[in-house]
């Protein structure tokens, strides 16, 4: 298989040496959560649950607003659940760990740091990897995103495309047995979103690496996606769970077949309602009464 | 085109001579620069025109009320070679310099943790913060009396004085960076695995290295308006131990015009050279920092 980006030959799979990866299971059970002192306490998840499953990509889909990166928050163990629990392979989740990675929304890179030091960190913090081995891991994940060049450079040397791919090879070496994207591609340009979704796409292909993806582009999630999971307004609740049935490896053209398009309606009527619901109550009223006005 | 591409291929063993042939090359740049130029001919201007009213008494017919005392840049230049041989206007740089460095180094040895542990622990916040709030807006000059009833003796006064001058420049700087480092810095190295010890060496410190920089820079200008006050009022001490703002005083009084402007220039130049010092530390320890 060629890669995309560099057009080099993929070496062989990041699954293969890594035992973790499509094998965990999250649950989330009966999750709240709220911001704020009791007196104007507001309240952005309401007794939520949902299960990512497996080896499978699971894409978050909601208005944005709607609390998917509190969400993300509480899976990576950043802060904790009012009420509820979730659980990584039935174990309750009670802080951050390097068993859930996630890719930031922007970049998370640390500026002082080349891509290189920005890798190695992880390992090179806990000593669970280290010398010549790390150093052969670090530039085998380089290479495989299309960095192998750049390992000396300051993130604000790389473009955002290359930012979010050494961002990717960041968590992957700490071999997560599960991958947080927290709206990963968000902010990039036109023309290197696609190629990065395509990229992204490949390197989950063959890994099979439990994946939370969260965004609020629907073409975006039911390309990527094995399981679409439809969020409602603030306080967030599960709408929908859609399976994406669509064939592997993906490509682009297969966003235009008639399945993309029933996935694409029925995710976006749901969104609509959604949408509707967040201002549409306010904007009648409004609209209600200019028309009284009028007519006195 | 030629031209470009063989600067761009050079060979390995031409590569090795790298460090000479870069330092003559930056001088080139630097001598090819428009910036320079543009910088050389406005000093140039500067003088020519003060020369011209210092002779002439009027800038173009029109009488400038106080100017009329300014001696001219030439005179100024003389007095300065006069002064450059004698062994005591060097002393009062040296003398200077030392003060200078003595409270901005224990500036920054103790402004530089107070600053982080007030940023990272809130019960040692909730102590002395509001102390610091008080002392912070006192002046340093408003300290002169009382440094020089409660110190022993007059050396101490003033690095006590200078002392102040870049510590609360460097603490509010340190602690306003460091309280607003980058969540997500901090998310990402604990989910990796970082202690609390970690997240501040490997995150929070090299985060707020910037902003250390940045108060050092402040603090040192601080630093030099205040040796300079402080040197004047007390005295400095006599003969070659008063520092360029004893030169000053003492050029004051002995009527030389001159020489006080002689003196000011040094401390221009002895301020701008301190700066540039510290930008270069920067760099050096901020390589990331050198691409903005």
């Amino acid at each position: 298989m060629q890669d995309v980006l560099t057009g080099h030959e993929i070496p062989a799979g990041d699954g293969a040496r890594d035992t973790a990866s499509g094998q965990s299971r999250i649950e989330l059970r009966h999750v709240s959560k709220g911001f704020g002192e009791a007196w104007e306490r507001e309240q952005i998840i309401q007794d939520l649950s949902f299960d990512i499953t497996p080896g499978d990509l699971t894409a978050l889909l909601g208005p944005s607003g709607c609390g998917k990166s509190t969400i993300v928050n509480m899976v990576a163990g950043y802060e904790r659940p009012d009420s509820g629990e979730i659980l990584l392979n039935g174990k309750r989740v009670t802080g951050p760990g390097k068993d859930r990675m996630v890719v930031f929304q922007e970049t998370a890179l640390m500026p002082w740091q080349t891509a290189y030091q920005n890798i190695v960190f992880g390992p090179k913090l806990r000593g669970d990897l280290r010398g010549a081995e790390l150093d052969k891991e670090a530039k085998r994940l380089l290479d495989r995103v299309g960095l192998g060049d750049f390992k000396d450079k300051y993130p604000i040397q790389l473009s955002g495309g290359m930012q979010r791919r050494a961002e990717l090879a960041r968590a992957l070496i700490n071999k997560p047995r599960l991958l947080i994207m927290d709206e990963p591609f968000r902010g990039l340009d036109a023309m290197s979103r696609p190629l990065m979704q395509e990229f992204f796409l490949r390197l989950f292909e063959e890994s099979r690496r439990t994946n939370l993806f969260v965004t609020s582009e629907i073409e975006e999630a039911i390309f990527l996606a094995d399981r679409l999971v439809v969020l409602s307004n603030r306080p967030a609740q599960v709408r929908t769970v859609i399976d994406i049935k669509l064939p592997r490896p993906r490509d682009f053209k297969m966003m235009s077949s008639p399945e993309a398009f029933a996935y694409k309606r029925e995710a976006l009527e749901i969104l609509h309602e959604e949408a509707l619901k967040s201002f549409g109550g306010d904007q009648q009223a409004k609209y209600e009464d200019a028309s009284l006005r009028q007519a006195s | 085109m030629a031209d470009t591409i063989s600067t761009n291929e050079v060979p390995l063993a031409v590569q090795t001579r790298a460090p000479a042939m870069r330092r003559r090359s930056r001088l080139e740049k630097t001598l090819s620069s428009p910036s320079f130029w543009r910088g050389l001919s406005a000093l140039v201007v500067f003088a020519i025109v003060w020369e011209i009213g210092a002779r002439s008494k009027l800038w173009f017919g029109i009488e400038v009320p106080f100017f009329g005392k300014l001696p001219a840049p030439t005179e100024v230049l003389g007095a300065a070679v006069h002064v450059v041989d004698k062994p005591g206007y060097w002393a009062s740089w040296y003398q200077s310099i030392r003060r200078v460095l003595t409270g901005f180094i224990l500036a920054q040895i103790l402004g530089i943790p107070f600053g982080l542990a007030l940023a990272v622990n809130k019960y040692f916040r909730d102590f002395f913060f509001a102390p610091f709030e008080i002392l912070r807006p006192i002046p340093p000059l408003a300290w002169v009396p009382a440094a020089l009833i409660f110190w022993p003796t007059n050396e101490m006064s003033i690095a006590f004085v200078t002392f102040l001058g870049a510590f609360f420049t460097i603490v509010i700087n340190v602690l306003g960076d460091a309280r607003s480092i980058d969540v997500r810095y901090l998310r990402a190295a604990q989910s990796m695995g970082a202690s609390q010890w970690d997240l501040f060496s490997k995150v929070i410190l090299p985060g707020t290295m910037p902003s250390i920089f940045t108060g050092a820079a402040i603090g040192m200008g601080i630093t030099w308006n205040v040796v300079l006050a402080a040197e004047m009022i007390s005295g400095g001490g006599s003969g070659s131990s008063g520092g360029l703002g004893f030169f000053i005083w003492n050029s004051y009084m002995g009527g030389s015009l001159e020489q006080i402007i002689v003196g000011m220039i040094s401390i221009g130049i002895a301020g701008f050279l301190s700066s540039a010092a510290i930008r270069k530390l920067g760099e050096y320890v901020m390589p990331w920092r050198r691409l903005f």
